[in-house]
């Protein structure tokens, strides 16, 4: 019998999703025993031609990481999908738009402008912009298009499973490979991870008071922070309530508070929404101008609730800015 | 509940029901476009439109359909839920379905009557009716629960309205809290001399109340006494009153009032408020002589046992500087304690009335009438104390120089149907102002001049009682006051001058008097607003507490277990303030006779497997309802305090809460239904 056969992919993303497959450590060489890799650009040399000389379904699974921004993502998206029967969305950007779906607060002629002319480090009199054909020697390269907005793999393709965070743990990502091999998948469309918040297995639970009101808000660098002690108990925002758990805590073992990228639980559509309707009806202050003195403490509303969830949320993207 | 488990795998089969409310929705919305159109959405089995839904035959249609047609799912577009939801569940139910597999669609008082296209209105509904249609397949059967009713009642204000509601309950057996702000009872009624229509002694109908308040077995009367806090809900308000120090224990006061008479001020040196300041009191006094309860009180703010002026906290310090020859007068009974605190006091209550009544307009604020600046300009209710028998000149009109007036203005309208002021009629005005006209002759030799703009008098006996007065000799004058001023060729006497327009001679008139009252109207008192809140209430927007239904509902509120009696629902005079007294003690002790209340299922629940116990829905409940169980980690909420305000449900971050009728897949099918687009 033949092993199954698995694609690596990479589209919108830092990168770092590649890390933690390779930071599965000798557990590698027990997955890369079971399967064979079909594709894998950061680690082995596959070219466009062998995917697509495939049949179709005969990859049985993809793990695709980052968010679908270029058109030469989304084709890579689709074919992928065509000859997978499983497409697994790894990792926040895949999942849910990650860092990347930051971008939908502005639209692809402002990040152009600002990456290629006004941003401080550039220096480009020419104000030259990427061009997707030019002539050069006689050769005509082409370059993939930025798409409008940035979109979570799903809103692109059909997704069987998702693997959360930023990137996921070693421990997430072997429980998804395990279930994948062994052939023990949760129903279709399961997020691979506790569908339970954060606090649930936060070290810190026991020191959140149950009457917590929120007189001020502080950033981590602005408070000089007990190590014990729930944030949120002392006024740091700690995306953990709203927050999927999975991660082991480990950004608050090390001391810092939860972002919130495994995503919200099953329950919730828009993570960041909850969050804020969680903190926000906590506020000390009952009047407005009192509520808005609180919230100052909270420069960044999108950057702070909507981190990795914004192209997959209900806001989704600055107003009248084309959906494709 | 039964027929439903066994229909769970069943296909959806939705009943659609569009009512023309005979032209009131059809007038403005084509209902059979409406019903043709609903009949082509998914899952509905039968779409009709019918003249009135909530008649027998449009229930029975409902019930048949039901039957006949296997439906398991009903939708009505019809009136407002307030109205006629209950009306439709319960055709749900006899038709053999859980009733909560039903859902209403508004199409009239948010359609048909704020619209005036009919194309566009016709098309809402429909896009309504689509949301409903989506929403109601994922609708699941609930059970109404029964939750048993706390007998007693709470009755705030003791105005003639809280007398007659906390008499009439309390000789049904209920046992009553009475809390009253002032140190005694009676409210302003206790404040006039006699009363329209019958012109008979206000205190000789009130004080045999006051009295059967203060002496029955089944009130507790807690005068000097405020609401500070209402937990709970129907059936089970939780309320803590704050009595405030009196500096007289009232369980040893006798109301002999030697405290008074021996107090080192030799005389009364203080205004006295109960006289609005006509009359002067000692720093210990009885409020009035019928006062209820008959105990006596210390002003801290002029005893001299205490420093001037309140504490932050609102207490005072005793500074024991005085002789306290009150103290000695009251001798053994020890009832004067200067140490004594506010005290609150906890209470449980099922059912509580309103009757804070109201305040008289402050007529510096329409300043061309002088009040205020000339001291020969009264109020109505300033004259109700001068005319008193037992007022601070003891029944004798004389002004504040002394003199018996020879010319009196008496100005209706005072502050009311005026755009700058407040627009309302203030219903009493005409009507005490013929009484006080009248008094005012029958006490002195004076003219008695009456500036109207209408004259109203409606209601029983009130006509005649005009036509009574009125021919007694004194001038109507039709025509609104324009200015009030000194008169310029008699500075020293203190004599006005009243300029109006006499509309029916179409003359200004310039009438020299020597003393000018003002009819001033009633207002919301100005801590309604604050009571609003506390009792969570509503208010018109004149700020006169809500009545859940000014036809149909008029004493109840929009919180259930609440009702209103008196003036603090509007204006009105004394027969109608008794009137819906009674009617709210009937209101509450139907409830309280029934013995439960039924509660809406629509609360909600803590997925306890889901719950992370993040506790960020703990303190947010504001009927205390969710707790945090320390053994299992998850936060718990007890269904019967649960009031189903969705708070929670909102805040929990990781979507742990769900609430009956309103779970996010119901939402979110009727808003895709309601964003779908439509047919042209
Ligand atoms: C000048 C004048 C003359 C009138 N003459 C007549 C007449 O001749 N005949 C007639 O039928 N009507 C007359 N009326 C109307 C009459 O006054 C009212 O109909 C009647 O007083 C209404 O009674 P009530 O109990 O609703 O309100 P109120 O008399 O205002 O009593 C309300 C009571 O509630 C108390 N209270 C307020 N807030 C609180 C609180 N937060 N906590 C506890 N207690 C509180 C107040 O201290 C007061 O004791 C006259 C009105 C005026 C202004
Ligand atoms: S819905 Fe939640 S907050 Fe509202 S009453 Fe119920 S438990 Fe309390
Ligand atoms: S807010 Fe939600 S997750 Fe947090 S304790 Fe309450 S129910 Fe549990």
């Amino acid at each position: 019998m033949s092993k199954p056969k698995v694609a690596f992919y990479w589209c919108a993303s830092c990168g770092g999703c590649e890390e933690t497959v390779v930071d599965l450590a000798e557990d590698i060489l027990g997955v890369v025993e079971k399967v064979d890799i079909v594709l894998w650009p950061v680690a082995m040399d596959f070219k466009y031609k062998d995917v697509e000389a495939m049949p179709d379904k005969s990859i049985l699974a993809t793990l695709l990481n980052g968010a679908i921004r270029s058109t030469e993502q989304e084709e890579m998206a689709r074919l992928l999908r065509r000859k997978s029967q499983y497409m697994i969305a790894y990792g926040a950007c895949a999942h849910l738009g990650g860092i990347p779906g930051l971008a939908n607060q502005f639209t692809r002629e402002h990040i152009l402008k600002f990456n290629y002319e006004d941003g401080p480090s550039m220096a480009n009199d020419k104000k030259t912009r990427p061009q997707l054909v030019t002539e050069d020697n006689g050769r005509t390269p082409r370059l993939p298009a930025l798409t409008n907005v940035v979109r979570s793999l799903d809103q692109v393709v059909e997704v069987d499973y998702y693997v959360p965070g930023c990137p996921p743990t070693p421990k997430i990502t072997r429980a998804a490979v395990t279930a994948l091999l062994e052939n023990r998948l949760p129903p279709k469309g399961s997020v691979i991870a506790p569908d339970i918040a954060l606090c649930d297995e936060c070290p810190r639970k026991a020191t959140k008071p149950a009457n917590i009101s929120f007189r001020e808000f502080k950033r981590p660098h602005q408070a000089l922070m007990d190590p014990q002690k729930c944030f949120l108990a002392q006024g740091v925002v700690c995306m953990g309530p709203s927050t999927r758990s999975g991660c082991e805590a480990a950004c608050i073992s090390g001391g810092m508070p939860c972002t919130g990228c495994f995503g919200p639980t099953s329950r919730v559509r828009d993570q960041g929404l909850k969050i804020m309707s969680s903190l926000c009806s906590n506020i000390e202050p009952k009047d407005e101008q009192g509520i808005s003195a609180v919230i100052q403490g909270i420069p960044d509303p999108i950057g702070t609730f909507y981190r990795y969830g914004l192209a997959k949320s209900l806001l989704r993207r600055k107003v009248n800015l084309p959906t494709d | 509940m039964n027929i439903m488990e066994t229909r769970k795998n069943e296909p959806v089969r939705i009943g659609f029901y569009v009512c023309h409310c005979g032209v009131n929705i059809a007038h403005m919305v084509d209902v059979e476009a409406v019903a043709k159109y609903v009949a082509t959405l998914p899952n509905v089995v039968v779409s009709r439109n019918y003249k009135y839904m909530c008649s027998d035959p449009g229930q029975e249609m409902i019930q048949k359909d039901i039957r006949e047609q296997r439906l398991n799912r009903v939708v009505v577009a019809a009136c407002s839920p307030l109205l006629h939801e209950h009306t439709f569940r319960g055709a749900t139910e006899a038709g053999g379905l859980n009733p909560f597999y039903f859902q209403m669609v508004n199409i009239r008082e948010h359609n048909s009557w704020v619209h005036t296209d009919r194309l566009e209105a016709t098309r809402k509904a429909m896009a309504l009716a689509r949301a409903a249609i989506q929403r109601v397949p994922h609708h699941k059967p609930l059970e109404v629960k029964k939750v048993p009713i706390n007998p007693d009642v709470l009755i705030v204000g003791g105005g003639i309205a809280g007398i007659h509601a906390a008499i009439t309950m309390a000789n049904a057996g209920k046992k009553v809290y009475l809390v009253e702000k002032e140190p005694s009872i009676g409210g302003h009624m206790a404040m006039f001399d006699k009363t329209f229509p019958t012109l008979d002694c206000a205190m000789c109908v009130l004080s045999p109340k006051m009295a059967t308040v203060g002496s029955h077995p089944n009130i507790t009367l807690w005068t000097y006494s405020e609401v500070v806090k209402v937990d709970g809900y129907v059936g089970n308000f939780k309320v803590t009153v704050r009595r405030k120090p009196r500096y007289i224990i009232e369980d040893l006061c006798t109301g002999c009032q030697e405290c008074v008479a021996n107090c080192v001020y030799k005389e009364p040196k203080f205004p006295d408020a109960f006289n609005l300041g006509l009359g002067k009191r000692k720093p210990v006094y009885m409020p009035f002589a019928q006062a209820i309860p008959s105990i006596a009180i210390i002003d801290p703010e002029v005893c001299l046992n205490f420093k001037r002026g309140k504490n932050p906290d609102g207490s005072y310090t005793v500074s024991d500087k005085c002789k306290k020859l009150c103290v000695v007068a009251c001798g053994d009974r020890k009832a004067i304690d200067f140490s004594q605190k506010a005290e609150d006091k906890e209470i449980t209550v099922g059912t509580i009335i309103m009757a804070t009544g109201f305040k008289t307009f402050d007529p510096r604020r329409t300043p061309y009438y002088g009040y205020g600046v000339y001291p020969n300009v009264y109020t109505a209710l300033e004259l109700e104390r001068v005319i008193n028998a037992s007022g601070p000149t003891e029944g004798h009109l004389v002004m504040r120089n002394g003199k018996e007036p020879k010319r009196v203005a008496i100005v209706h309208c005072v502050g009311s149907r005026d755009e700058n002021t407040n627009r309302w009629c203030s219903r009493v005005c005409c009507l005490y102002s013929l009484k006080l006209a009248h008094l005012i002759l029958e006490h002195t030799d004076a003219e008695v001049y009456n500036f109207y703009i209408d004259m109203r008098t409606p209601g029983k006996s009130m006509e005649e009682f005009y036509n009574r007065v009125a021919e007694e000799g004194m001038h109507l004058v039709r025509g609104r006051v324009a200015d009030v001023y000194p008169d310029p060729n008699d500075t020293a006497s203190g004599r006005l001058i009243v300029q109006a327009e006499d509309t029916l001679t179409n003359r200004i008139l310039k009438i020299p008097v020597d003393m000018v009252v003002l009819s001033v109207g009633l207002e919301p008192r100005p801590e309604a607003e604050d009571l609003r809140r506390l009792f969570n209430l509503s208010c018109s927007s004149e700020g006169w507490f809500l009545e859940r239904h000014p036809k149909l509902a008029p004493v109840s509120t929009f919180t259930d277990g609440i009702f209103l009696a008196g003036c603090c629902q509007g204006p009105k005079d004394i027969p109608d303030s008794v009137a819906q007294a009674g009617a709210a003690a009937a209101e509450a002790f139907s409830l309280i006779d029934k013995g439960y209340v039924e509660q809406e299922p629509n609360t909600a629940f803590v997925l306890a497997e889901e719950c992370s116990g993040c506790k960020s829905c703990i303190p947010l409940c504001p009927y205390t309802a969710i707790s945090f169980n320390e053994e299992t980690k998850k936060a718990f909420i007890n269904e019967a305090l649960c009031k189903g305000c969705g708070t929670c449900v909102a805040a929990c971050p990781s979507g742990s809460i769900v609430q009956n009728l309103f779970e996010d897949q119901e939402i979110f099918s009727e808003i895709d239904g309601v964003l779908a687009p439509l047919p042209q």
